[in-house]
């Protein structure tokens, strides 16, 4: 019998909670706020999906019920997207060395 | 168009980077390249996405629009937030990703044809219960994080909500939500998904209400989890790697993040979420306050001690945020420096109100990462410190936590700020911090009041050096 592929799928999720555990506990505590908000910009990655919810409309009727969410979800997860790394990277340019 | 395994390859890519974008914020050398890592991974993401639907028909361009507009709306807020609103833009975002999840979630509810989940009215089995849960998760990220917003923004008052019979209502809603979910399984109506989202904004308001404002570090850091959760339950029903792995990477990273802040407070989890800290010790705490001698004194005798030290640790606090201090604080401290006085900063785990809130500010006024300490390792160092300068700080100095089993802070980790010299202390007023417990600090021989805005203070001491 063959294995059902959501069982691959648990096993990725339950190793990448392993991997997201040690990683986590290695970030420097200095730098919380930035994994926060680095953390908040990579999970809105949950655009591909509104990406295809949007595109599933046809060309004669592109916004119907549900690509309509779609679309909205796109506006959000971009903002996020662009919002998170961004900030991200203006905190980070901010940790500087003591200037020797 | 792209075959399916090749898509999830690429998405296999999309997922090492983000790991890599989080293990480059190790250090603050590399993690300017570990953000770089995660914008690529999104960046390959979204393009193999495209690729995969082949459709760039007029949908394709409402698309780019769409990312631009939302895009554009995110930068510019990146660009124009001050440090100081860090934690409620933080919380801000967390909504929309849940607000993100659960329109993905509907959209995938009314055309399952378009992920392949079978037909309306027949999806399969187990992605309607992952959809269930992505939605169910995501609406309380965003009905939560809207309450925390509001909460930071005090808009909302930061006073923990709580009335008779809330924990009795949250079980009850807790079991109708399992019913829902198993009676959506079996007749797939709609009504039931909607109603299902419905209370669960509903979970997320109530959940949040009974949570005081200095508890927000640790709310912020579990709604940060719920997101990667709701995240990671949409990436299971879309059957997408990349979403299952950055949500497991989000949700633990923001599991640990409520730890490192619960422990901090030493305070159990459950504790924090069924909220109402330090309502009833407030009345019975206030009355013996007045009749003990208090040293007060002003800029100038601040900077004498100051000057006759040789070296001098800060601790900032939630109150230095608040007066914007910051960057006077660095000139102070630049001015010690001038006259050879060793310099460190004193961070506790809980100062601010997110996971690292004072390093940020800190960072925002030019100070050195390499200056500042995180409690392990700077607490010995306050026992060979001539003057201990506390700005906006007050529970998390405060000796009682080590004395008094009965304190409601009893055992929460303290920088032993009492061992240094002289302890310099700007406060507004005599009144207890957050916890509602007085601080016998206040008192001691050694401490030396500085009443007034923690800005204005540091300036005037800077004038007076």
């Amino acid at each position: 019998m063959e294995i059902d592929p959501f069982i691959f799928r648990l096993s990725i999720f339950i190793l990448s909670i392993f991997i997201g555990y040690y990683v986590v506990w290695s970030v420097t505590p200095s730098l919380h706020t930035p994994l926060m908000s680095v953390t908040n910009a990579i999970s809105s990655v949950i655009i591909v999906g509104a990406i295809i919810a949007a595109l599933a409309g046809n060309n004669e009727n592109i916004f119907n019920e549900a690509s309509v969410f779609g679309f909205l979800a796109i506006i959000l997860a971009a903002v996020n997207i662009f919002g998170g790394f961004l900030v991200t990277q203006r905190m980070l340019a901010m940790y500087k060395k003591k200037k020797k | 168009m792209i075959s399916t395994n090749l898509l999830a390859l690429f998405y296999l890519v999309s997922g090492v980077l983000f790991i890599l974008a989080l293990r480059g914020l190790s250090s603050p050398e590399t993690s300017r390249q570990g953000n770089f890592f995660g914008i690529l991974g999104m960046l390959i993401a979204v393009v193999v996405t495209f690729l995969s639907t082949g459709n760039f028909s007029t949908s394709f361009i409402y698309v780019i629009v769409f990312i631009l507009i939302g895009g554009s709306i995110g930068a510019f807020i990146a660009f124009k937030i001050p440090m100081t609103a860090m934690p409620e833009l933080v919380a801000g975002f967390h909504s929309l990703v849940g607000l993100a999840a659960v329109f993905v979630a509907i959209s995938a509810f009314l055309n399952p044809e378009a992920f392949n989940l079978g037909t309306t009215g027949n999806i399969k089995l187990a992605s309607l219960i992952e959809m269930s849960i992505g939605a169910a998760v995501g609406a309380v990220t965003f009905s939560g994080s809207i309450i925390a917003f509001l909460k930071l923004r005090g808009i909302m008052s930061g006073a923990p909500i709580t009335f008779p019979g809330q924990h009795i209502l949250n079980l009850i809603i807790l079991i109708s939500l399992v019913a829902l979910t198993y009676f959506l399984c079996v007749i797939q109506a709609s009504n039931l998904f909607w109603t299902l989202i419905a209370i669960s904004f509903l979970v997320g308001i109530l959940l949040i209400i009974p949570i005081g404002g200095a508890d927000m570090p640790v709310v912020i850091s579990m709604l940060n989890s719920y997101s990667g959760w709701a995240a990671a339950g949409i990436g299971f029903t879309l059957e997408n790697t990349a979403l299952i792995i950055t949500g497991a990477l989000v949700g633990s990273s923001g599991a640990i993040l409520s730890y490192i802040m619960c422990k901090g407070m030493n305070r159990s989890f459950f504790s924090v979420i069924l909220g109402g800290f330090g309502g009833t010790d407030q009345i019975s705490k206030s009355n013996n306050i007045e009749q003990k001698p208090v040293k007060s004194g002003n800029s100038d005798d601040a900077a004498f001690l100051m000057k006759n030290a040789s070296s001098v640790i800060i601790v900032p606090g939630y109150g230095m945020a608040v007066a914007q201090a910051q960057h006077a604080l660095r000139e102070m401290v630049d001015t010690l420096k001038k006259n050879g006085i060793k310099v460190s900063y004193a961070i506790h785990p809980v100062a601010g109100r997110m996971p690292g809130h004072m390093n940020v500010l800190l960072a925002e006024a030019n100070v050195p990462y390499d200056e500042v300490f995180e409690l392990e390792e700077i607490n010995n160092d306050f026992a060979n410190c001539d003057v201990a300068y506390v700005i906006g700080a007050n529970d998390v100095t405060n000796p009682v936590a080590k004395t008094d089993p009965q304190s409601p802070i009893y055992g929460m980790p303290i920088l032993d700020v009492e061992k240094a010299k002289s302890v310099l202390f700007v406060k507004r007023s005599l009144s207890p911090g957050y916890a509602g417990v007085d601080n016998d600090l206040f008192y001691r021989e050694n401490t030396l009041m500085l009443f007034a805005d923690a800005k204005k203070m540091t300036e005037d001491i800077i004038k007076s050096f």
